[in-house]
């Protein structure tokens, strides 16, 4: 059919701009490094001088792959809520997950003192904190979703997560009030989001949480078509819904959660991804937006993250600035252009 | 294929409403019905006599208060939520979400009992997708999105998705709201073809009485006081359908088989 063809053809290219923008990111940054080394480098042989293999191996390396990881897991959790929720305008950081996500890190962090020793050294291990970020953005899920049942209007779902949100801002204000300076320190410096410096022990957990959260979510896919229709169709259909929203909901609050804990909390990805997605592959059909999803978000966070290292410049933008920049005119952008929002 | 008048869906001394904490609330008891293989019902009622509530409690969303609901041979209850979707579909009055669904893709949704886990179409389920588009005179818009037909379209879409969930029960909720009379006649002209060609038993509701009584088998009539099943010309002759709204100005006339307004 014509539609396969196109298809094809959109999955090749976006394959293959994003093995570009792999390589452009590694081989982008304060130090100038030709593509050449890094191919070789990568390919396991030997870059031409020994800080190069140092710089590829110990920090562009392991930052592209918290990239790729945190772009796909942030778009994907996004496409789920937008369908699970019927709401174009859906997203981890919309609906209040990043929140809290953050309020989770924020007790960790701020509250370590309070605890017994034994608990704080966990909680402060990479372990600790991607467990109180995910528990964090569960909570806030569960909430949002008890509110949405309550509440049809897919409108009113939006502001509770917005309250959700400034109500775990407010706490996080509470704790920062009472902790140390050189916690709150730590917590800004999280807060501010970095794709960088993760040693290669966080990079295994977050690829594992991303793995559970992704396949979990391809699972869903099947179920998710059929609730396109809507829920009472989707039944109809012999979905088990309350299982597919259990799922969905671990899904993204375990993707959300654990990108939230590494990289901070990272605006617009969840949001803008799966759209720029339905506008390309012009479908709802999960089977080819779940993978055109997860290409574009990798893809797209490495665009970003490329961009915030300014190539040629010593000093790094925060990636949180540049997703809204980029993000935030693309969803207006698509709100003036297409009148009606799509699932 | 399976014969006329066999029993699809029975159901006896069936109490339906609500039950909360606070007790039950019953809506209508003693119910009693028989709908049959290769029959067009039609379910009519006034607004808030407990159409919505009945149609509920046939498709198994909503508990009985007491009394059965037996499909083909099995209380409903006792159906597992995909052994359920291969005996039973529906279409809805509720509008779609918004979505880039094209016609085909939506027809197809109704292959989902049936597919594997990753929702693989296999050559037997195009077939079937096929002859659905095929029976409901859609084949012409398989590549369009939902949201560019008209709703006379839209509501045979809807019921080609339900044929493709081949099952031998489809019920329909309102399908002749929003339409004009054109594409009501032809919807429900279609309804019956299918009932008649595919020996399949549809149940529809339907504010539409003039055309419920030319063109189904049989009906079901509810008031506040009794829920009657038979044949158009049974329930004219018993004048079941005098009782159908209780206001004087409103009257059956039996001879034009129509309802007449009084005291203009």
């Amino acid at each position: 059919m014509h539609q396969n063809s196109r298809n094809r053809i959109l999955f090749t290219a976006l394959l293959l701009s994003l093995a570009v923008c792999f390589l452009l990111n590694i081989s982008l940054g304060s130090v100038h490094i030709p593509i050449e080394d890094i191919a070789s480098s990568l390919s396991g042989g030997q870059a031409s001088k020994n800080s190069w293999e140092i710089i590829i191996w110990n920090y562009r390396l392991p930052k592209a792959l918290t990239a790729i990881l945190v772009g796909m897991g942030l778009s994907i959790s996004g496409l789920l809520m937008q369908t699970l929720f019927r709401n174009p305008l859906a997203g981890p950081d919309v609906l209040g997950l990043s929140s809290g996500a953050s309020m989770g890190v924020a007790f960790v962090i701020l509250g370590a003192g309070l605890l017994p020793p034994f608990l704080s050294s966990f909680f402060l291990s990479p372990y600790g904190i991607v467990l109180a970020s995910c528990i964090g953005s569960l909570i806030v899920l569960a909430a949002v979703l008890v509110v949405s049942q309550k509440l049809r209007n897919t409108m009113a779902i939006l502001i509770v997560g917005l309250m959700f949100g400034s109500f775990t801002n407010a706490i996080i204000g509470v704790l920062s009030y009472f902790s140390t300076a050189e916690e709150l320190q730590k917590f800004t410096f999280w807060s501010l989001g970095s794709l960088g410096n993760q040693p290669w022990s966080n990079i295994l957990v977050l690829s594992i949480c991303c793995c559970i959260g992704l396949l979990l979510s391809a699972l869903c896919i099947k179920p998710l078509n059929a609730l396109l229709l809507g829920e009472r169709y989707a039944k109809s259909l012999g979905i088990n819904f309350k299982k597919t929203r259990l799922a969905i909901i671990l899904a993204t609050s375990l993707l959300a959660g654990s990108i939230t804990a590494f990289a901070g909390p990272i605006a617009f990805i969840g949001l803008a991804v799966p759209h720029i997605a339905k506008m390309i592959f012009q479908t709802s059909s999960h089977y080819i937006l779940f993978w055109g999803t997860l290409l574009l978000g990798a893809t797209i966070l490495l665009i970003c993250d490329t961009v915030s290292q300014m190539p040629g410049n010593d000093f790094t933008l925060p990636i949180n600035a540049i997703t809204s920049i980029i993000g935030a005119p693309i969803v207006v952008w698509l709100l003036v252009r297409k009148r009606k929002f799509m699932i | 294929m399976m014969e006329t008048g066999q029993t699809i869906l029975s159901a006896t001394a069936l109490s339906i409403g609500y039950s909360s904490k606070k007790g039950k609330n019953g809506i209508a008891s003693d119910i009693h019905l028989d709908l049959k293989s290769g029959t067009l019902t039609a379910l009519i009622g006034a607004n808030g006599i407990g159409k919505s509530t009945l149609l509920r409690t046939l498709t198994g969303i909503q508990k009985t208060l007491s009394g059965n609901v037996v499909l083909n041979g099995k209380s409903i209850e006792s159906y597992s939520p995909i052994q359920l979707a291969q005996q039973l579909s529906i279409v809805l009055t509720e509008s779609l979400p918004p979505s880039n669904l094209t016609v085909f893709e939506l027809v197809a949704l109704g292959r989902q009992p049936y597919t594997n886990w990753i929702g693989k179409l296999t050559t037997e389920d195009l077939e079937k997708i096929q002859e659905a588009m095929s029976l409901t005179q859609i084949t012409h818009l398989a590549q369009k999105k939902h949201y560019e037909i008209s709703d006379g379209q839209l509501q045979k879409v809807l019921v080609a998705r339900a044929l493709a969930q081949n099952t031998p029960l489809i019920i329909l909720d309102e399908p002749t709201t929003h339409l004009d009379l054109l594409h009501k006649v032809s919807l429900l002209k279609l309804l019956k073809k299918l009932a008649s060609e595919t020996k399949k038993c549809i149940l529809f509701s339907t504010h539409d009485l003039d055309l419920a009584l030319q063109l189904s088998d049989e009906m079901i009539v509810m008031n506040s006081k009794q829920t009657v099943q038979d044949t158009p010309p049974n329930l004219i002759h018993n004048g079941i359908l005098n009782s159908l709204f209780e206001d004087e100005n409103i009257f059956f006339d039996a001879d034009k088989a129509k309802f007449i307004l009084k005291n203009l």
